[in-house]
């Protein structure tokens, strides 16, 4: 009899019990399975170099790829505007998919509609559909805006998103005046980095048409790129209010993803007003804090708005130096003295722990732009990234990377796999074994399949808890970045020194 | 663990909640959350909204018709149905996300389907495999990079035992015929090579990618198994006790904890379709005495076929909560012999003094607490008599893509009053919450932080979040454990600050 009531066991430890593992048995016989040597044969082969070769020859297939499609991105720009409802105009499961997926990471409410367009909308286009939606969404969640972008399915039959809202309009489903920004962004070009530049390149558009003023506002445009980080934008706050920086982040989604519990749902939570987006026109300049995800958008601040912009990773002690230098510099001022000290507790943390890190070899994957800053921190310690994958890569990034890398004695060991996945890295990590792993919690199955540790930075994180709620932004947040790096490994050093009187010799007390 | 005396959920006499509102006032509720709605919208969502009533055959609700654009719905597409729900755990294969790379990447490793095998080896159950379409595939036709992807497929994984295809939308609009290129394929590998039209522009959920999963099943699988049943090489000897268990996922272990007792009983379990099920499973189901159909929604298609072509039984049965699990192996029993009748007495027996050791526990805990639910095809009705079992109440429930035989199966499982709602929108579930102020919300996880952030407990449905199995009597004692968790965490009653209700009494 499996359960004790006092001990209730669930599949954690129920399957372990001797009754299960006996119908484990005789199910074989009818799974009509490979011997377990021929499975234990094939296994060790993937771990071969002739596996490696054959598996990047691959030309066609793609297995376990670190990306998304487009619209995940648009939406989650979306959100971090006053009022807005992303909508997503195309078939109804991909917006299933995308608030599940930012609601696993989160674990919070994201709030999405679709134009739910079925077979006849594919043969006589989704025109009926947005009509519709449109009138739907407005009268029943109240929205100040309506960002829209779309699904494959809407792009690939050619639904004209301009000339179909123009239309919604003069149907009368929404007042003429009232906002929707769109953006086309199909999923078969570029990954969800690409949906964010594209929707927020359209937000900005169409919220600053005709908001051009004959003066500067005196302000600063931030944006935060595809950072599923919400303890970044209030670190960000907190440190150009520290300059006394007047700042518009577009846009400031971190309510959005971490809103208080105080018993009430609140469905629209973005910080960024619409007079602050529409403003953002005569700002004095435009950082970005990402460039892959705001290559479109950038282009377009420079050559519509004739407003200078600029990429600066806060990231690293390097990345946010040059960040805090930037800020004193267009603030006049000089660097407060509180971002000296948190520099030094930074820097004062990275000595304690540098031996641990120094030479340790990494394998790390994930979007251009995160694995740009983990790369430059992982320099700045001594580490030496081994094995970089960025499947939604580009050739400029590829260049950048390089630069930075051939810039350290511990870049040398590095090489860019542009364009691959992670069974790709897979045989990397079997060929060239490393110590440590970085990315997503889809790395957890190259942890179970190599036994390298995983520390868990990027999106999605599903497995664990709360990790997108602290900064890795400025030096308080490298702190974080810092802490998550070594204490792996020390989590790791213990998990291997635990057996007594076999590998406990080393299971130290101090480390 | 808390005592039940300090249940944070306390309700004051003077407030209304589910238990003091009659039919009328419900039907009263559901007239002002249509209010909300443009007069075209509440007219077509008035037809999914009820409340049912004692001695109906039916809960009076439309369903299975389009969702309405720009109304927040919480389902899926076809795809999700074929590749996520019915074809996605037959572990030896390896179910190709065929398009662009959102769909598979979305779905990677979502449901908890768990199997046994080495993963990338013999089994690919959390691995994501895509054609990652690009503009050119788009232009082009896919055709060639689909042959020439099968083909990578088979030399680096030379142990699966077959792919299916699941296209996703732009498949079907560019006119790509994967049908063509899986017959060359399969030859050429000489591997089953299952193309399955799921795109997700059709139908309108996830309940007609699994018509489309079942109707691949049966022209593009069974006729395998045929071949083999004549040629003699299915390598399978039947007994008079043969079963498959159909349409249990195995999310968190369900279908082992099911399994356990039809083996307990003296049944012999040849295949689960699909839950940690394997190719040559799929097909030695034509090859046995009953079928067992759990989830009716998405695989009743291949049960009647089956019946109608190899003369297959089938039944359906309910494994949530000792007192259905006990009638469901009864009726199982029924339709074999006396020596499977006393298997499941022996069975029921046997477990028994389990089932009273977890409700002594847990249903002090949980008497008279109400929950309201919403699930995809079968939970809305079949997790009520675990519910009941330990005291509590369903005070609402409904789909997101049942159909009308599965809203006349729920008016055997519901009580007098008990709200139904269809395919229920955002707004409708916030609003049905806020006035049924219920215990407990079951649903999935876009639902689930919307009513925690309510302070409302909340389980999802679909994954058991995170936990299982609640199939069988293993089961069972989780699930109390797990709704006891839930509704009595002192969490919930700290979200109230302090100051505020003295303010209130003020």
């Amino acid at each position: 009899m499996a359960q004790n009531v006092d001990n209730i066991k669930d599949h954690v430890q129920l399957f372990h019990q001797p009754e299960y593992q006996e119908l484990f048995q005789g199910k074989k016989e009818f799974e009509g399975c490979h011997s377990e040597e021929e499975v234990a044969r094939v296994a060790e082969w993937t771990k071969s170099w002739e596996y490696r070769e054959a598996n990047f020859a691959r030309e066609a297939l793609t297995i376990n790829p670190a990306k998304a499609c487009q619209p995940l991105g648009a939406i989650f720009a979306a959100s971090g505007f006053e009022g807005t409802l992303p909508f997503v105009h195309g078939s109804q499961g991909c917006v299933a998919y995308f608030r599940t997926h930012l609601t696993r990471h989160f674990k919070e409410p994201f709030s999405a509609v679709s134009s739910s367009m079925t077979e006849d909308a594919a043969v006589f286009g989704g025109l009926q559909n947005m009509i519709d939606g449109l009138a739907n969404s407005y009268s029943l969640y109240k929205p100040k805006m309506i960002a829209m972008c779309t699904t494959c399915m809407a792009e690939v039959i050619g639904d004209d998103l301009q000339a179909f809202i123009k239309t919604s309009k003069e149907k009368g489903s929404i007042p003429e005046d009232f906002p929707v920004p769109y953006a086309h962004t199909p999923s078969f070009v570029g990954s969800h980095i690409t949906g964010y530049d594209n929707m927020l390149k359209g937000i900005l558009n169409n919220l600053t048409e005709g908001k051009k003023a004959e003066e500067k506002n005196g302000k600063w445009n931030f944006i935060p790129g595809f950072d599923t980080y919400v303890g970044n934008n209030r670190e960000l706050e907190r440190i150009l209010n520290l300059f006394g920086i007047e700042h518009t982040i577009l846009a400031d989604n971190s309510d959005t993803f971490d809103s208080p519990n105080e018993g009430e749902f609140k469905m629209y939570q973005g910080k960024t007003t619409l007079e602050e987006g529409a403003d953002s026109i005569n700002a004095l300049g435009t950082i970005a804090l990402q460039a892959y995800s705001t290559v479109k958008t950038r282009e377009y601040i420079e050559k519509e708005w004739q407003q200078p912009t600029t990429v600066l990773r806060p990231f690293g002690i390097t990345g946010t130096d040059q960040f805090i230098q930037k800020l004193a510099e267009i603030s006049g001022k000089p660097v407060p003295r509180e971002l000296e000290i948190e520099r030094g507790r930074a820097l004062d943390a990275m000595t304690d722990s540098q031996a641990w890190i120094h030479g340790k070899r990494v394998a790390l994957y994930g979007d251009p732009d995160l694995v740009y800053t983990l790369v430059s921190f992982l320099l700045e310690l001594g580490a030496e990234p081994v094995h970089i994958v960025v499947t939604n890569s580009n050739e400029v990034f590829e260049q950048e990377l390089q630069a930075l890398l051939n810039s350290s004695p511990y870049g040398k060991s590095a090489t860019i796999w542009g364009g691959k996945d992670l069974w790709h890295m897979r045989s990397l990590m079997f060929t060239e074994p490393v110590d440590l792993l970085i990315g997503n919690s889809y790395g957890k199955y190259l942890w179970r399949d190599t036994h390298t540790p995983l520390v868990r930075i990027g999106y999605p994180i599903f497995d664990r808890h709360h990790m997108h709620r602290y900064a890795t932004l400025g030096y308080t947040g490298t702190l974080n970045l810092l802490n998550w790096i070594v204490n792996t490994i020390l989590e790791d050093l213990d998990r291997s020194t635990i057996i007594p009187s076999k590998t406990d010799i080393s299971y130290d007390l101090v480390r | 663990m808390t005592p039940p005396e300090l249940s944070t959920v306390e309700k004051s006499a003077a407030e209304t909640t589910a238990e003091n509102l009659t039919i009328a006032d419900k039907r009263e509720i559901i007239k002002e959350v249509l209010e909300a709605y443009p007069e075209k919208a509440a007219k077509k969502r008035d037809k999914h909204l009820n409340v049912y009533e004692e001695g109906k055959s039916d809960c009076g609700v439309k369903s299975n018709i389009k969702s309405l654009p720009g109304v927040m719905t919480t389902r899926g597409c076809a795809y999700a149905g074929a590749k996520g729900v019915v074809w996605g755990p037959v572990k030896d294969m390896i179910h190709l996300s065929h398009g662009p790379v959102g769909c598979g990447y979305y779905s990677w490793s979502g449901r908890r389907n768990y199997y046994i095998g080495t993963t990338g080896v013999d089994t690919f159950g959390t691995m994501q495999f895509t054609s990652d379409y690009q503009e050119r595939d788009i232009v082009f036709g896919g055709d060639k990079k689909l042959a020439k992807l099968l083909a990578e497929m088979d030399q680096l994984f030379p142990l699966v035992k077959g792919i299916t295809i699941e296209s996703e939308c732009p498949v079907g609009l560019i006119g790509d015929d994967i049908e063509a290129v899986a017959k060359k394929s399969a030859k050429e590998l000489g591997k089953p090579v299952i193309p399955v039209r799921c795109e997700g522009f059709r139908g309108v959920s996830q309940s007609l990618g699994h018509h489309i999963a079942n109707d691949t099943v049966r022209d593009w699988a069974f006729p395998i198994a045929d071949k083999k049943a004549k040629e003699g090489s299915l390598n399978f000897e039947p007994t008079p006790y043969d079963v498959a268990v159909i349409g249990d996922y195995n999310i968190g272990g369900d279908a082992w904890s099911s399994r356990i007792l039809l083996e307990e009983m003296g049944l012999r379990v040849v295949t689960q379709f699909s839950g940690d099920g394997t190719w040559n499973e799929v097909l030695l189901t034509t090859q046995v005495k009953m079928n067992l159909i759990h989830c009716y929604r998405s695989m009743n298609y291949i049960c009647r076929h089956m019946e109608e072509t190899y003369g297959i039984p089938w039944m359906e049965f309910n494994f949530f909560g000792p007192t259905h699990i006990a009638e469901s192996l009864r009726a199982i029993a029924a339709r074999f012999d006396e020596k499977i009748q006393a298997g499941a007495e022996r069975v029921i027996a046997k477990y028994q003094a389990q089932s009273d050791a977890v409700l002594a526990k847990y249903r002090p805990r949980l008497e008279g607490k109400t929950v309201m639910l919403m699930v995809g095809g079968l939970r809305p009705r079949h997790v009520i008599p675990a519910f009941k079992d330990l005291g509590m109440q369903v005070i609402g429930t409904g789909y997101e893509f049942g159909h009308n035989d599965d809203y006349k199966r729920t008016a055997e499982y519901v009580e007098d009053g008990t709200i139904i709602y269809d395919d229920v929108s955002g707004h409708e579930f916030e609003e049905f919450a806020k006035n049924l102020k219920p215990d407990l919300i079951a649903a999935g996880i876009k639902e689930k932080y919307v009513f925690q952030k309510m302070a409302l407990p909340f389980r999802q449905m679909h994954s058991w979040d995170y936990s299982g199995p609640y199939h069988g009597y293993d089961g069972f004692a989780i699930f109390a454990r797990d709704m006891d968790l839930a509704l009595n965490s002192p969490t919930w009653g700290l979200i109230k600050k302090p100051w505020q209700q003295v303010e209130a009494a003020v």
